[in-house]
């Protein structure tokens, strides 16, 4: 499925002393197949944006298409909708609410898919809890407050993935997690994308992740789109987005330090691509007869 | 979904109500009420009716957010005007109008029923005037002081303002908090919208627990947080903003008076409120 939005606005409280425009006229299309990030500061428009991709946010202005979903027309199918773009919300263990694992993941399953029967339903919540990395058999009759923070995270997701979205969108999911769970997490990511998850958006800050992860981002200012393009176009614009605010990856600001120094680098902004051009530099230099 | 709390919702303005002491608003508004009780006629209502239309003036707040209050209570008042208008008995059976077993509809119902939904409108109204024009925390200020005179009867008073002023806090945040649960749980394919009242009931689980998981956490972080500040109750604290007692209040107060006397004066010329009924039948 792929998503077309063009001329998106929204005012969160239209008509009121209080009233604030979030998106401002906002053009993206995200192919099917894509790992897509969404990178912006805090007001930016970013949260309002995907929210408005299964309708959690009613469109008010503009058009926004989704797959053969057309979000501005009122007789759209929103509940189907919302079975196939699966949302994550930033800290998502905060939405668990059952007594059991087991039950919490099918709660999403019991409202999509009332015709299903027991036993596939079953199956299909084991399949979601082994997918997000937890052991079935140890945690399925366990309460969610009872797990670790890391551990209910993936609970939660797994409550998302499990009606098999076929776009995937996440907002901040590794925010508050240790490296090591934010590695796990993205691995995670693209172990279910490209099967029945044909595509995912992330919404995060850390660029890093970003470069690493995507193949493509747009960033977010008051409102609208202002860049769009692959991690490696996107980043070579360092010095526009740390005015915009933003921050880069850590490749970047090497890249740039050595730009200072006289030093032109062509990078994808990964760290392995960067370690290998530098290094590649480096022995064109001489850099390795210095070393002995 | 809960996007309409204006109950407690401050308006920022510059006006002569906002500049009021909040204890005098707080004596304001309890003497407001007492003349809304007061009033026996209509007349009555309709004096209290144009003072409060001359506060709201004073006050620079939209005419609309002081209406909107009311929206919250609406069925209340709706049913209390059903039963009113069905169960009120009326003695003289000249102004029966309508009767079917033990549902009797006379013009003393109807009556009964306008005067007390108007006395419910201003009563709220009134109070919302005072929510729209005072910050929570000086709210809170104002109740602690008026109740100082508690402490003597070792009525724990500081305790009771802290309560309330971190419930106040805590509305906005537990609200968006809602919001965003009800939007994952949606997302996840939650109806709230459709069904009886009994599988409305129902959809809330999934919001109401994990909101209620979250404010013992939040509840848990703050307490750690006061404690760490070294919070140690009410003894030895000074206040930062200090309420200061002034001609606009002695002014705001004398002027409540007068409304008070003019309903009873009203209430004296022009008789209880079934007296109406005379002129017309």
């Amino acid at each position: 499925m792929r998503i077309v939005a063009k001329g998106l606005t929204y005012t969160y409280s239209a008509k009121s002393p209080f009233a604030s425009r979030a998106l401002n006229g906002v053009d993206l299309t995200v192919e099917e197949g894509e790992f897509f990030g969404i990178i912006g500061h805090t007001g930016s428009g970013k949260s309002t944006f995907v929210q408005h991709l299964n309708a959690l946010i009613r469109l008010t202005d503009g058009s926004l298409k989704v797959g053969e979903y057309d979000l501005a027309d009122k007789k759209c199918n929103f509940v189907e909708l919302r079975s196939k773009v699966g949302m994550v919300f930033q800290y998502p263990e905060y939405q668990l609410f059952a007594e059991t694992v087991e039950k919490d993941v099918a709660f999403g399953l019991k409202n999509f898919r009332k015709e299903m029967k027991q036993e596939e339903r079953d199956a299909a919540v084991k399949e979601a809890i082994e997918t997000v990395g937890l052991d079935y058999a140890r945690v399925k009759d366990k309460s969610p407050f009872e797990l670790s923070g890391g551990q209910k995270r993936r609970a939660a997701i797994a409550g998302v993935i499990v009606t098999k979205p076929e776009i995937l969108i996440l907002d901040e999911p590794a925010a508050g997690l240790d490296p090591l769970g934010k590695k796990e997490l993205m691995e995670l990511l693209h172990s279910i994308h490209g099967g029945w998850c044909k595509t995912i958006v992330i919404v995060s800050h850390d660029m890093d992740e970003i470069a690493e992860n995507c193949t493509r981002a747009a960033v977010f200012s008051e409102g609208k789109v202002v860049m769009e393009g692959p991690p490696a176009q996107l980043f070579r614009h360092t010095e526009e987005l740390l005015s915009l605010g933003l921050d880069v990856p850590v490749t970047a600001k090497c890249a740039l330090l050595l730009k200072e120094r006289g030093i032109e680098l062509e990078t994808d902004f990964t760290c392995d691509d960067f370690a290998h051009k530098v290094l590649a530099l480096w022995k064109a230099e001489g850099g390795i007869q210095n070393d002995q | 979904m809960i996007n309409d709390v204006t109950f407690g919702q401050y308006y920022p303005a510059k006006s002569f109500v906002h500049n009021m002491d909040p204890r005098a608003k707080i004596v304001f508004v309890i003497a407001y009420i007492v003349a809304v009780f007061l009033a026996k006629n209509f007349f009555g209502l309709a004096a209290v009716t144009l003072f409060l239309i001359f506060i709201v003036f004073l006050a620079r707040v939209p005419f609309g957010s002081v209406l909107r209050s009311v929206k919250m209570i609406l069925f209340l008042i709706i049913f209390s005007a059903i039963l009113n208008l069905f169960f009120y008995s009326s003695n003289d059976e000249l102004h029966m109008l309508w009767q079917w077993k033990f549902i009797r509809i006379s013009w003393e119902a109807i009556i009964n029923m306008i005067f007390i939904s108007l006395r419910l409108f201003l009563l709220v109204m009134g109070t919302s005037v005072l929510m729209l024009t005072t910050m929570p925390v000086a709210l809170t200020d104002g109740i602690e002081s008026l109740l100082t005179p508690l402490k003597w009867i070792r009525f724990p008073v500081h305790e009771l303002a802290l309560i309330m002023s971190i419930a106040l806090r805590f509305i906005p945040t537990l609200t968006d908090e809602t919001n965003r649960i009800i939007a994952a749980q949606k997302a996840r394919g939650a109806d709230f919208e459709t069904g009886g009242l009994i599988k409305r009931a129902k959809a809330m689980i999934p919001v109401l627990v994990p909101l209620l998981v979250s404010a013992f956490r939040r509840a848990q972080d703050l307490g750690d947080a006061m404690e760490a500040r070294c919070y140690s109750g009410a003894k030895g604290r000074t206040k930062y903003k200090k309420l200061v007692f002034t001609w606009r209040d002695l002014l705001g107060l004398l002027v409540l008076g007068g409304l008070i006397t003019g309903v009873v004066f009203l209430n004296i010329y022009f008789g209880g409120k079934f007296d109406i009924i005379n002129y017309f039948l």
